[in-house]
């Protein structure tokens, strides 16, 4: 055992912060323990270290720390967490310690929460086709295994429903394969992680499931931790236990909060809005260990819920967020007032991964042909409304008032959908069909001929 | 290898290091206990401020820190083509070899593999006793099937050839000597370049010759030359990498090299399976053949993002140098300029506009400059052409990084998220998109596509800005309040639009059309215009004319096998005007009832 040199010299406490002075050596993102007079022990980790002082963070209040009687070990080793399989079915809190009231788990091995790139040249290409049964999401913005698919959603619309409804559905075709679900819940509040734990409960989800919550009146530097702490335990679960893992983290845009929280005590020049300039890499740095592996059996899939300050998609949080993971599914405030589930806007969705799982195959020869004409028609119905908004419906010609109900018909059938209703690919392929061909044959310019002469049905004049 | 000084200080990739005296600016040092990489980036008194190019988590104050006393290069040589390296140019199949399938730290791999035999032939010309200079040829190594590596005399040696042996030869092997001032010099097929300083060449020219790329929006309307530089600017979901990895596919450029800054693991391992299947269009061999992959993926160390783009250069400026075209895609420009702020705010230097150092313009422009088309030492002229992705927040051009980059590149292609949001690709916006190429390259059009083709373009262009004048009124008035002959003019417009610049990139007949056809495509689509605005203008209704049975022959016009274009176009446009003069002849017949 090492031995721990106790450190009576705290120089400053601010905020989340604490300086230690003559400390010598301490390493950089190394452990800290800090024994309040009360014997009280916080947890903390070094954010900057020289050969005078050391800064530390500390995970939880700082209420309590004070410079006489308060005293800081370094650990030796940066912030690990125990991993086994044991942790299905089992709910944690945002520094990894049972929430559940059950015993702790014992550990196989301890990972470095931080853990390492993926080397690109070991990456498989994510190729399997995830169907969740919602149309929106496998027709159009097609989730495929190893990727990385946020939802940029607003305070008071349904992304939770949408994330439990994901978790509920999602399976890979023909596959009979172990899955796992790791939940992190970053600065949620009490209702949304009892409606993730209910829903997770009910469907029988929750034995497959490690939980890590941290809540909204939990400490805000905290949230740094839980994000890594449930991809530590994914990556375990995947590449050595050759699970499935399907990681959903919400809400992002609390973490990247804390980020700032700690940029200012550190009193760092800011980039955009106050956040830190490193706030890119360090999202990077969560999202990009979503992926497969060559040779390893697992994925891991991220899910990641961030809600737009504003509803503003060019804040630094979705905007950063959406450069690097794979695609966004987009919630749209007025489908949702017009009371359309899942509120999901095709325009501003996307799946960058969506063409290596669809096809022949996979899911059909026609879908991606099929995506891309019943987007174009989307969107174009959507220039005839705004048109129409302008000059009155009356005044709009034959083929803007032909797409203006092909956009209605749209959203009410192939938009539209239950929060327990599955669709198959199939079914949401025959769907689109069904409203393509109230379109005449000649608007249909994106697809290719043989698929029309298969799977055009226009009613007959 | 020998000079030693001890941490004092580490925050993040920046460590400062004491008892440095004697080390140089930009000097590569080795840190802490694991010998991680790191480069000095400022020198303060006996202090020395580090960029370590890997994570620091665990380095401790008084750990060692030994400098190399050389530059941040890298080693150039056969070997180079087909390999991924990292953005310190260690190739990430050898440390995949070393620390399995994720990324160690401290990990030290060569650059080039320094035991396989390459067999060399040497320069017909030389003999002992030649004059030898810097850049000269000395011979070549077929290294792919498509590219013959030529050997140059590495910086700073001048002389007489002693010897110079024929054979095979490991890159690492004497294979001849030089007498210089200085004495004895031997000779071997590696060199290592510093990335920080562009290569020295003879001259630099103008440019002449386009880059074709198979994308119609851009060989037609935006070209960039071999030699030129072109930016891309668009907020996420554009389609940027979808373009960078079409031009890096298609383009007609001899080497690529792709680097991969700050971006998507997944988007390298893409390329890393897609182009050792893909055939080179006019080839047919192998696309890595020609080509060098930089990876240095968003959640890899930030201070390699920052070398990356450099190391890239460099190495583009030594294939430049053997008399290639060499074409250098940079994907994205931004993240290697956030890596710059991330840096500069570590070193509290005073920060400029968003934060970014005051000095980022400048080094966009030492970077963009580094593109050209030269005569080499040697006296091949080759060419590196630039082309830079930039990824502003928010899609707001107006920020530092696009705005650093319009001020220096001659070919702007403007992604349009509106257009992006439509699934119209490339959503390269045809309004606000530049090249400033054209005057230089109208002659090799003239000559290499045809007499019509410039002619065509800037019609094209015109009715397209007319378009969208037209537009703007429709959202007024709606479009039955135009009169016939103008929403003929949209009608051409839409044709344009949807059926000659999108382009489906995942398509196998669309991905690439070849310079002719575009142009076959084009003429044909605007004689059809041209008749379409005449007939409006004789009466014949818009309405007859919208429901031709030919346009639909003319949207699938790219369905065209690229060997039948010259006959099918011909045809086609033979049909059109059949259909006119039909329509035309019913008219006169009503009038006359």
């Amino acid at each position: 055992m090492k031995f721990e040199i106790d450190y009576k010299t705290i120089d400053r406490v601010a905020g989340p912060l604490v300086v230690v002075k003559k400390v010598g050596n301490a390493g950089y993102n190394e452990i800290v323990k800090i024994r309040l007079g009360n014997g009280e022990i916080k947890l903390g980790q070094v954010l900057e270290t020289s050969d005078q002082y050391a800064v530390v963070q500390v995970f939880g209040q700082t209420g309590g720390i004070n410079i006489d009687t308060t005293s800081v070990s370094f650990l030796g080793e940066t912030f690990k967490i125990g991993v086994s399989e044991n942790m299905l079915g089992r709910i944690f809190d945002g520094q990894g310690k049972p929430r559940d009231g059950n015993a702790v788990v014992s550990s196989e091995e301890k990972k470095d929460i931080n853990g390492e790139p993926i080397n690109p040249a070991s990456r498989a290409m994510p190729a399997d086709f995830i169907e969740t049964g919602i149309s929106t999401i496998d027709g159009l913005i097609t989730l495929v295994r190893g990727q990385k698919l946020p939802i940029f959603s607003s305070s008071g619309m349904p992304h939770n429903q949408l994330a439990a409804q994901v978790t509920r559905q999602a399976k890979v075709k023909n596959s009979s394969e172990n899955f796992a679900v790791v939940f992190a819940g970053i600065g949620i509040t009490y209702d949304d992680a009892r409606y993730f734990i209910n829903d997770f409960t009910k469907t029988g989800a929750l034995k497959r499931t490690v939980a890590f919550i941290n809540l909204a009146d939990d400490s805000s530097i905290e949230r740094i931790l839980t994000p890594r702490l449930a991809l530590t335990t994914a990556e375990y679960l995947a590449y050595e236990k050759g699970m499935h893992v399907l990681v959903i983290l919400t809400d992002m845009t609390n973490y990247c909060e804390s980020l700032r929280e700690i940029a200012s005590a550190r009193e760092e020049v800011p980039g955009r809005r106050g956040y830190p300039g490193y706030m890119y890499t360090d999202l990077a740095s969560l999202y990009e260990r979503a992926g497969m592996i060559k040779g390893r059996k697992g994925s891991i899939t991220q899910l990641d819920i961030l809600t737009m300050p504003g509803d503003d998609v060019t804040h630094p949080i979705p905007d950063l967020t959406g450069y690097i993971t794979e695609g966004q599914i987009y919630l749209s405030r007025d489908l949702h007032k017009k009371d359309i589930y899942p509120p999901i806007n095709p325009i501003g969705s996307l799946s960058r991964l969506k063409n290596n799982g669809i096809g022949n195959g996979k899911t059909r020869e026609d879908h991606g042909n099929v995506a891309d004409q019943l987007y174009g028609a989307y969107a174009r119905s959507q220039e005839a409304k705004n048109l129409s908004s302008i000059v009155g419906v009356d005044a709009l010609g034959d083929i803007d008032k032909m797409y203006l109900k092909f956009g209605e018909q749209f959203e009410a059938k192939f938009i539209r959908q239950g929060n327990y209703e599955e669709r198959s690919i199939e079914r949401t392929l025959e769907i689109g069909w069904e409203l393509l061909s109230e379109l005449p044959e000649d608007q249909l310019t994106r697809i290719k001929k043989d698929y029309i002469a298969k799977y055009y049905k226009p009613k007959k004049a | 290898m020998i000079k030693l000084g001890a941490i004092e200080k580490i925050s993040g990739p920046l460590v400062v290091a004491k008892d440095m005296l004697g080390s140089s600016m930009y000097d590569v040092v080795r840190v802490g206990n694991l010998g991680l990489v790191g480069e000095i980036i400022q020198l303060i008194g006996e202090k020395a401020v580090i960029q370590v190019y890997e994570d620091t988590s665990g380095l401790r104050p008084g750990e060692e820190v030994v400098s190399t006393s050389d530059q941040l290069s890298v080693e150039l040589g056969p070997g180079l083509l087909t390999k991924i390296y990292d953005g310190i140019q260690r190739p990430l199949d050898k440390i995949r070899d070393k620390s399995g399938d994720f990324i160690a730290r401290g990990i030290n791999v060569e650059a080039l593999d320094k035991k396989r035999k390459w067999k060399f032939v040497k320069e017909g010309s030389l003999k002992s006793g030649s004059k030898i200079k810097e850049g000269m040829t000395l011979g070549f190594v077929q290294e792919t099937e498509l590219i013959k590596h030529k050997i140059l005399v590495p910086k700073g040696i001048n002389g007489t050839l002693e010897s110079l042996k024929e054979g095979n030869f490991a890159i690492v092997d004497p294979i001849g000597s030089v007498r210089t001032e200085k004495g004895k010099v031997t000779l071997t097929m590696m060199q290592r370049r510093p990335v920080r300083r562009p290569a020295p060449y003879t001259e630099k020219f103008g440019t002449d010759t386009p880059l074709i790329t198979g994308m119609r929006i851009i060989d037609t309307f935006f070209p960039v030359a071999k030699g030129g530089t072109a930016a891309i600017p668009g907020p996420f979901g554009s389609g940027k990498t979808v373009t960078q990895q079409s031009l890096a596919k298609y383009a007609d450029s001899d080497i690529v090299i792709y680097v991969g800054c700050g971006e998507r693991g997944n988007e390298m391992t893409e390329v890393l399976t897609e182009f050792p299947e893909l055939k080179d269009p006019k080839t047919k061999r192998p696309l890595m053949e020609r080509t060098v992959l930089i990876a240095n993926t968003s959640n890899m160390p930030v201070a390699a993002r920052e070398a990356s783009i450099y190391t890239g250069i460099t190495i583009a400026e030594y294939f430049r140098d053997m008399g290639y075209d060499v074409a250098l895609m940079a994907d994205s420009t931004s993240r290697w300029a956030e890596a710059m702020r991330e840096i500069s705010a570590r070193l509290e230097e005073m920060p400029g506009e968003e934060g970014y150092p005051a000095y980022l313009p400048k080094r966009l422009a030492e970077f963009y400059e580094r593109a050209g088309r030269v005569k080499a030492l040697n006296g091949d002229v080759g060419s590196t052409t630039v082309v830079g992705a930039v990824s502003p927040a928010g899609g707001d051009i107006s920020e530092p990084v696009s705005q650093g980059t319009l001020r220096v590149v001659k070919t702007f292609w403007a992604l349009d998220a509106a257009l992006a949001n439509s699934r119209h690709f490339p959503s390269i916006n045809w309004l606000t998109s530049y090249s400033l190429y054209f005057d230089n390259l109208a002659d090799w059009y003239t000559k290499n596509v045809g007499e019509e083709f410039n002619a065509a373009r800037i019609k094209a262009m015109s009715l397209l800005q007319r378009e969208a004048e037209l537009k703007d009124i429709v959202q007024l008035v709606g479009a039955d309040a135009l009169p016939d002959p103008e929403r003929m003019i949209l009608e051409v417009g839409r044709i344009l639009r949807e059926d000659f610049m999108r382009q489906n990139a995942y398509d196998e007949m669309d991905a690439y059309t070849s310079l002719s056809k575009q142009s076959e495509m084009l003429i044909t689509m605007l004689s059809f215009g041209d008749q379409a605005i005449e007939a409006a203008k004789k009466g014949v209704s818009a309405d007859k004319i919208v429901k031709m049975a030919v346009k639909s022959k003319i949207s699938r016009m790219k369905e065209i096998p690229e060997a039948g274009i010259k006959k099918g176009a011909e045809d086609l446009r033979k049909e059109i005007k059949e259909e006119f003069a039909k329509l035309l002849k019913a008219e006169v017949y009503e009038e006359k009832e």
